[in-house]
């Protein structure tokens, strides 16, 4: 616990010096370089010997003390050797009273920029802001640590070759723009959410960076009902991850899961947010989608789920952001209102998307309802399909012995 | 591009698994097998008999040298493999992940080295 917090803590001041520092000179790089053995150092000191007053003071001092130590010559770069001494003039100055000014706000905008590569806006993003290495980045979002590493190589240096500006975009283009944010912060927390189990410690350790992002960009932007929205979905989320899975590891949908599992304080902690986010009146995806994990989570109070009422916000959600998956949980949502077989006709009706062909959300979807129907032999093949597109163990167990019961009910 | 999954396991611990185990491994092969076809990924892929099994040939100064076993002592050992076509790297990876062998070894992604690219290199 401990060692958490003084993670978080070195996290913290690590990500507000490089945004500082980067801010300045839109070189993201070299203000990585400079810190690079200070935030090592911090990772490995603070939890231990706790998280010093003034940490990023205490950072920049390493910083500082490594350049002129013998370890200079791991500081290379001419560009870390830059950063160091103008932090150095003005923190000198401020640091005696007042903290570093936090500039992180702009730096996710500047790396969630729409001309940075779609893909590398949340790697980038947990690296600059986070300081998590490509290596850990890279299994996360399953590309080769090289492939991730000059990703990110690339997309720094068009930070500063294109001149991407680190500031937050004006009222007219903010929407937009807060919408590349928002997305690479939830792309970084659902990467950490599709290791449920969580027990590999990195990726749980993304679901709850990704939390920290949101946190971060809500506190800073408290008038954004999308940023409060986003937050609400990831807590809604994070707050079912103890019934996700049962004592043997196993996997427990979520209708069969204990709701004495759930985390209250969080999804309390999500409604408020939400609630928050709804009196501003401006309705968008993320608010529709913690509307949706609201609505699941009313069984913890009433026993039984709204699905008419859930079935409506997929609609809306159809319309604003639509996509297979939202198509997918629709008729998901619709099967349970109106039963199999108009389920399974909202499936119909996505056609032949190739996209479905290799998502395996929409063949279990699409097996249980087949299940449900009877159709013994087409059931069967549909969930061949999303076995053998599931990457998750417990998953392909669960489904796997779904698979082995068709056909055991009509013969009892 | 071609890639090779080349499937790494630990074979001890495979034969010493359970009757139920190992049926769910197989079954969980036969759909991702089946699922690599469908998408029209699936190229070609084998198990292969235990390294109990292999038998090393090499030959040097003329004299051939025929041995027991597998080429290399390693804790975990090549176990089969399946040839796909993919996109790129990333899209070979996904594969890879969904692979059953992921779960219990390592399965290590290989580009073919195509014929027309080193023809073209010399």
């Amino acid at each position: 616990m401990a060692r958490a917090a003084a993670e978080a803590a070195a996290r913290q001041s690590y990500g507000k010096l490089v945004a500082y520092l980067a801010a300045r000179t839109r070189d993201v790089a070299g203000a990585e370089d400079a810190l690079a053995d200070a935030f090592a150092a911090a990772l490995e000191r603070w939890p231990q010997a706790g998280v010093p007053d003034k940490p990023e003071a205490w950072l920049l001092a390493v910083a500082r003390r490594r350049r002129v130590d013998a370890i200079r010559r791991r500081l290379t770069s001419e560009a870390g050797r830059d950063h160091l001494r103008l932090i150095a003039e003005e923190m000198e100055a401020r640091m005696a009273d007042e903290d570093l000014p936090d500039e992180r706000l702009r730096l996710m905008f500047a790396c969630a920029h729409p001309a940075i590569e779609a893909g590398v806006r949340a790697p980038l993003i947990l690296q600059t802001v986070l300081g998590f290495d490509a290596a850990t980045i890279a299994s996360a979002f399953l590309v080769s640590p090289a492939t991730m590493s000059q990703r990110l190589v690339r997309a720094k240096t068009r930070i500063r070759e294109t001149g991407i500006p680190f500031r937050v975009p004006e009222r007219a283009e903010l929407g937009e723009r807060l919408g590349t944010v928002l997305e690479a912060i939830y792309a970084a927390f659902a990467e950490g959410w599709s290791d449920p189990a969580g027990t590999e410690t990195l990726r749980r350790n993304l679901a709850t960076e990704g939390i920290w992002l949101g946190r971060l960009l809500a506190t800073l932007m408290p008038d954004e009902p999308e940023a409060l929205g986003l937050l609400a979905l990831m807590l809604f989320a994070e707050a079912r991850r103890a019934a996700r899975r049962n004592a043997a590891g196993d996997y427990v949908p979520l209708a069969e899961q204990d709701l004495v599992l759930w985390d209250d304080t969080m999804i309390d902690e999500a409604e408020t947010l939400l609630r928050h986010a709804a009196a501003k009146s401006v309705v968008g995806r993320y608010q529709l989608e913690a509307a949706v994990q609201s609505a699941h989570t009313t069984r913890r109070l009433t026993g039984c789920t709204d699905w008419v009422a859930i079935k409506e916000l997929y609609d809306a959600l159809s319309v604003i952001a639509g996509s297979p998956v939202v198509s997918i949980n629709r008729a998901v949502a619709i099967a349970e209102a109106e039963g199999a077989s108009a389920g399974l006709s909202a499936l119909d009706e996505l056609g032949d998307d190739k996209r479905l062909y290799d998502y395996q959300p929409y063949w279990a979807a699409r097996a249980g309802l087949l299940a449900r129907l009877g159709k013994v032999p087409q059931a069967s093949e549909a969930y061949d399909r999303a076995i053998g597109l599931e990457r998750d163990p417990a998953v392909r167990r669960f489904l796997q012995e779904r698979r082995a019961w068709l056909g055991h009910a009509e013969r009892h | 591009m071609r890639y090779m999954l080349l499937i790494y396991g630990n074979e001890a611990g495979m034969a010493a698994a359970p009757a139920d185990a190992v049926t769910q491994m197989s079954s969980a092969y036969v759909a991702y097998t089946e699922a690599l076809k469908k998408s029209g990924a699936w190229l070609g892929g084998d198990r292969l008999k235990p390294t109990q099994s292999a038998t090393s040939v090499r030959m040097a100064n003329g004299k051939t040298n025929v041995l027991d076993g597998p080429y290399a002592d390693t804790k975990e050992q090549l176990a089969g493999f399946y040839m796909i076509e993919a996109e790129d790297v990333d899209a070979a990876i996904a594969w890879a992940a969904r692979c059953p062998g992921a779960s219990t070894g390592t399965v290590e992604v290989r580009p073919i080295w195509e014929m027309t690219e080193y023809l073209s290199e010399k």
